[in-house]
């Protein structure tokens, strides 16, 4: 006990005094970088976890919902009154609001008395105050609109907005509500009104893209029973949610989002994990005499080992605390670059992550830093005598094992589901293996190309083979923070240009939905007098695909996610004559003139493949109740990126005769006629305008911001790479000083010695750029070509910031790494290293 | 020097001229000092007070790059520890004091001495893939590449058995006869030193006895 205690107080001895030598400064800093990225997501994302958990009741508005596109049938209102269970049914809906020359789609609920029966709504004069909590909808007449909606109309509490046919009074704002709290969906402002307004606006309409809504509320028991007994009513097109399920797209989209973010982080705990092994290798050389010496003053092995140990269990122990709060700040930061996608106020995170950042802490200091501190108990007393004994070797890399496969388990947990993580895995290992691989080549290449080169550049190629893993190593782990970069800035700005200037010029930007019959007349009309070229207009007729061949057909049946989505919600079903020029059949063929009223479809062959459908089958609609059945005779590919109405299932003439039918429109509307909009929605109240404009500027406005959460979170990366730096070139520092020293004596000047420095850093640094440059170019061709499915087109300055810029940052860097070694007398530096 | 404790004096009163093509061994104990001479006759180092003149300049009136600049056109080194550049071959080791003076034909000259000094099948050979002996053949190749006019020399055999010893030595006297070079030789010694004409003897920082033979 007494030698545990004395190991203890002589390790902080001197840790203090490694400390104040600097010896240490390395490894803690490389420590606080590796904790500071891991923690910084871990806090965030347990921070959404919790928003998600704890307040999903609340964020449903109920214990339970049943949602259809329909209104709720009575049977199932009876049946929840018959259990005792309070119930509300409320209305949900897109329209247009109208104030003076603005309008806006938003997003419009209608609710009854008792709403919410779970969580809060909290309704303030101005979206700043804290509000009231309110049980029931606003007065008649009046509407509460949220602070998004006054900010793009331009109006305020007391103000007037037009609904449809129906002007309301705005009578508060929402502070806080239930079902809208975290989404990336949620982008329409929104309104709520009173039920009973609901009809004299006129926007409900046959074909409307309504949803109707009982929100239930009770004992445990009682829903779980009626849970399932609605479950069994409940026919195509209705589903029935409860906290389990609620809003699974969004759960899945901010889960998706942070494992990204997490994977990202410890992309910089794999350079840390380099950067550790380097610097615990020079704190092991560093310490060699210092341990022979004790040895002979008679420490024994056990001794010396446990004393290191203490040194390195502080060291870490300090390390965590200040990552943690790095971490934590950071946090901070990240919640604010994505505030916008959060609507929730964020629970403060708990402890978890902080373990998780120790955890972290102590893989990279057991894993990289104990192997060659394990050797310093080993060190051969007679040392003492003669130095070039040398290096006892610990394990040689056979030591870092347990690290390699510790950072290995950490990835996989974060990856959380196990094939992601193999995948990640084994990416990374291919891309450290591939990096190293592709810097050695250009190593070679180096060489050999600098038989004619001048002094300084040989000089620095010929340190930078000498020093090849130390070279590979800096080059891969700065190539990845500059890729990082790379990709974050140029590239991204690069494909959203190239997507946007593929668009032809007139390309519709707005799209009208929920035209009425009796209105395609009027429209033309209005298009006529504005001088407008008319637009055409397509009908359209909502119907849930049913059956496939005979055989009834619901989401469960199909595993994957799109397919399950395309069975619950209803398609869009047209009729055409004849096939529009960016359709093209791949299958099977058009009809012809005489087939009018002939039951066949053509599909889509991208919805065919997700949902299995082959040229042939027979497909089973349910269109407003009455069943629709017909065959594939054709499949279709469209072009998604014209931006023209298109549909997934188009029927021949005839066939939808009688069905409850839209029409929708798009249009070009160039930018200075832009005040025919208003017009258009006041003479037809019930259309919806789809700003495709507004919608890429908001998408875009998104992606800006999820790009910087991420490159922040590559920052990490990038310092971590800059440690990587540091310490190779503190690992090689004794040598640089013996090379000085002798260029000295032989009469080399400070700036031929500086030129050799700085030629050896700047070809670090390009190399590293090159790389870099090579992989994001690789990378964006990907996106473009199979992603995007737009030309590829090149962009130089990728290629002329990655090297210059590289090479100039990590001269610099490397200088001032270095620039000490200049200065020294070169006597003292041969009699100490010689 | 000042010390820990105070003033610690190194080399104290040491004056002597060395004419142009003298062959002088410096001979001493260890920690007589004689090392901290040779690194101020090279400009190595910088003395409290006193003066180096070398080809008629202070040394120490020029500054760190001036002296490097000098020592580049004038002085060539052998080192007890070789102190080649581990990350060049022997030729290019040998070729660099020439690089760093700008002059042209680095190669041409480096390869003629490497191959006097009997290394010309090692040329693109590292450091570390040569013995010991044939270090020192490479730092003496070196040292003569700039064809200086002053060699100095710390210990040269040092490091080497005896016999590689002789080897080195005479090698480097018969290199110094053949450029007509001043020769500044530190040693223990006292065989080595009988192969000097003049013999500076140096006990505790000062200079006891300057023997010609």
């Amino acid at each position: 006990m007494r030698a545990l205690l004395q190991s203890v107080v002589f390790a902080s001895r001197m840790l203090a005094r490694d400390w104040r030598a600097g010896e240490l400064r390395l490894l803690a800093a490389v420590l606080i970088i590796a904790i500071a990225a891991v923690t910084t997501v871990a806090f965030f994302a347990d921070r959404m976890k919790g928003a998600l958990g704890t307040e999903a009741n609340n964020l449903l508005g109920g214990d339970l919902v049943i949602v259809s596109g329909r209104p709720i049938a009575e049977g199932l209102v009876e049946e929840a009154r018959g259990r005792g269970l309070r119930m509300v049914p409320l209305v949900k809906f897109p329209s247009m609001a109208l104030a003076g020359d603005a309008n806006i789609l938003a997003e419009i609920k209608a609710v009854d008395l008792g709403y919410p029966l779970r969580g809060e709504l909290r309704i303030d004069e101005t979206s700043l105050g804290p509000g009231t909590a309110r049980r029931e909808p606003p007065p008649r007449g009046s509407v509460w609109v949220d602070d998004r909606l006054l900010a793009r109309l331009g109006v305020k509490v007391g103000d007037a907005i037009g609904l449809g046919e129906k002007q309301f009074r705005i009578d508060g704002v929402i502070v806080q509500e239930p079902e809208a709290a975290v989404g990336f969906l949620n982008l329409g402002p929104r309104v709520i009104m009173h039920c009973d307004d609901l009809p004299a606006t006129g926007l409900i309409q046959p074909g409307s893209r309504v949803s109707y809504r009982l929100l239930l509320a009770g004992d445990p028991q009682s829903i779980e029973a009626y849970r399932a007994f609605a479950q069994r009513k409940s026919g195509p097109g209705q589903r029935v949610e409860d906290v389990r399920d609620a809003r699974p797209e969004v759960k899945s989209a901010l889960e998706k989002a942070q494992r990204f973010l997490g994977l990202s982080a410890l992309s910089s705990v794999v350079l840390a994990a380099v950067a550790v092994a380097l610097g615990a290798r020079r704190y092991l050389q560093r310490h060699l005499d210092a341990c022979a010496m004790m040895r002979c003053l008679g420490a024994s092995q056990a001794a010396i080992l446990r004393m290191h140990l203490f040194l390195f269990l502080m060291l870490g122990v300090a390390a965590g605390c200040v990552g943690c709060l790095v971490g934590f700040v950071g946090q901070g930061l990240l919640a604010q670059l994505l505030a916008s996608l959060i609507d929730v106020e964020l629970p403060p995170p708990g402890p978890m992550p902080a373990v998780h950042g120790f955890l972290t802490g102590f893989v990279l200091l057991t894993g990289f830093g104990l192997p060659p501190v394990i050797a310093l108990g080993r060190v051969p007393t007679l040392r003492v005598l003669r130095r070039d004994l040398g290096t006892p070797t610990g394990w040689g890399v056979a030591g870092y094992a347990a690290g390699v496969a510790m950072v290995a388990a950490l990835l996989l947990w974060e990856a959380d589901e196990p094939r992601l993580g193999w995948y990640v895995l084994g990416g990374v290992a291919g891309v450290i293996l591939f990096a190293a691989a592709c810097a050695w080549l250009l190593l070679k290449l180096l060489v050999r190309g600098a038989k004619g080169a001048g002094f300084a550049w040989r000089f620095g190629i010929a340190n930078l083979e000498r020093r090849w893993l130390s070279t590979l190593t800096q080059v891969s782990a700065l190539g990845l923070g500059i890729m990082a970069l790379l990709l974050l800035t140029l590239t991204r700005s690069d494909l959203l240009d190239n997507w946007r200037t593929t668009l032809p010029a007139h390309t519709p930007n707005r799209f009208l939905v929920n035209i009425q019959s009796d209105q395609r007349q009027p429209l033309a009309e209005f298009f006529e007098s504005a001088g407008l070229p008319v637009p055409g207009v397509f009908p359209m007729v909502r119907g849930r695909l049913v059956g496939i061949n005979g055989k009834a057909v619901s989401s469960a049946d199909f595993a994957d996610e799109r397919a399950r989505r395309l069975i619950d919600r209803e398609f869009n079903l047209s009729w055409a004559e004849h096939l529009r020029q960016d359709n093209i059949i791949v299958a099977g063929r058009w009809w012809g003139p005489g087939e009018r009223d002939l039951e066949q479809l053509s599909v889509e062959s991208g919805i065919a493949a997700t949902l299995g459908i082959q040229l042939g089958d027979e497909l089973t609609y349910d269109v407003a109740g009455s069943v629709l059945k017909a065959k594939v005779t054709s499949l279709r590919k469209v072009e998604w990126d014209s931006f023209r109405v298109n549909f997934f299932i188009i029927v021949p003439p005839g066939l939808l005769d009688g069905l409850p039918v839209t029409f929708v429109s798009s249009f070009y509307l160039p930018p200075e006629r832009s005040d025919i909009m208003n017009r258009l929605i006041h003479d037809f109240p019930n259309f919806l305008v789809i700003d495709v404009a507004a919608i890429l500027e908001r998408i875009q406005r998104m992606m800006d911001q999820v790009a910087k959460a991420v490159e922040f979170v590559f920052l990490f990366t990038l310092a971590a790479g800059l440690a990587v730096l540091y310490a190779a070139i503190s690992a090689s520092g004794d040598e640089r000083l013996h090379d000085a020293a002798i260029l000295r004596t032989l009469g080399a000047g400070r700036r031929q010695l500086l030129g050799a420095q700085l030629a050896e850093f700047a070809l670090i640094g390009a190399l590293a750029g090159l790389l870099a440059a090579a992989w994001s170019t690789a990378l964006s061709y990907g996106v473009s070509v199979h992603l995007l499915n737009i030309p590829f087109s090149a962009n130089p300055w990728v290629w002329l910031i990655g090297v210059f810029g590289g090479s100039a940052g990590v001269a610099i860097a490397g200088w001032l790494g270095t620039r000490g070694t200049l200065d020294h007398p070169p006597l003292n530096t041969l009699r100490s290293l010689g | 020097m000042p010390s820990g404790t105070g003033r610690l004096t190194i080399l104290d009163d040491v004056s002597f001229d060395v004419q142009e093509g003298e062959a002088v061994a410096i001979l001493g104990a260890s920690g007589s000092g004689k090392t901290t001479l040779l690194g101020l006759m090279a400009g190595l180092d910088t003395p409290s007070a006193g003066e180096v003149v070398l080809d008629g300049v202070d040394l120490f009136a020029l500054d760190e790059d001036g002296r490097a600049a000098l020592r580049g056109r004038m002085v060539g080194f052998v080192f007890q520890a070789f102190q080649l550049l581990p990350a060049l071959t022997a030729l290019e080791n040998v070729m660099l004091p020439l690089e760093l003076a700008g002059s042209a034909g680095a190669r041409d000259a480096a390869t003629a001495l490497l191959k006097r000094v009997g290394l010309g099948e090692r040329l693109d050979h590292r450091p570390k893939q040569l013995s010991g002996g044939e270090q020192q053949r490479v730092a003496i190749a070196r040292a003569f590449a700039g064809n200086p006019r002053v060699l100095l020399a710390d210990e040269p055999t040092g490091n080497l058995d005896a016999v590689t010893g002789q080897e080195i030595i005479d090698l480097m006297f018969a290199l110094n006869r053949e450029n007509r070079t001043t020769l500044l030789l530190v040693t223990h010694d006292e065989a080595l030193a009988t192969r000097c004409r003049r013999r500076l003897r140096i006990a505790a920082g000062r200079l006891t006895a300057d023997e010609v033979a």
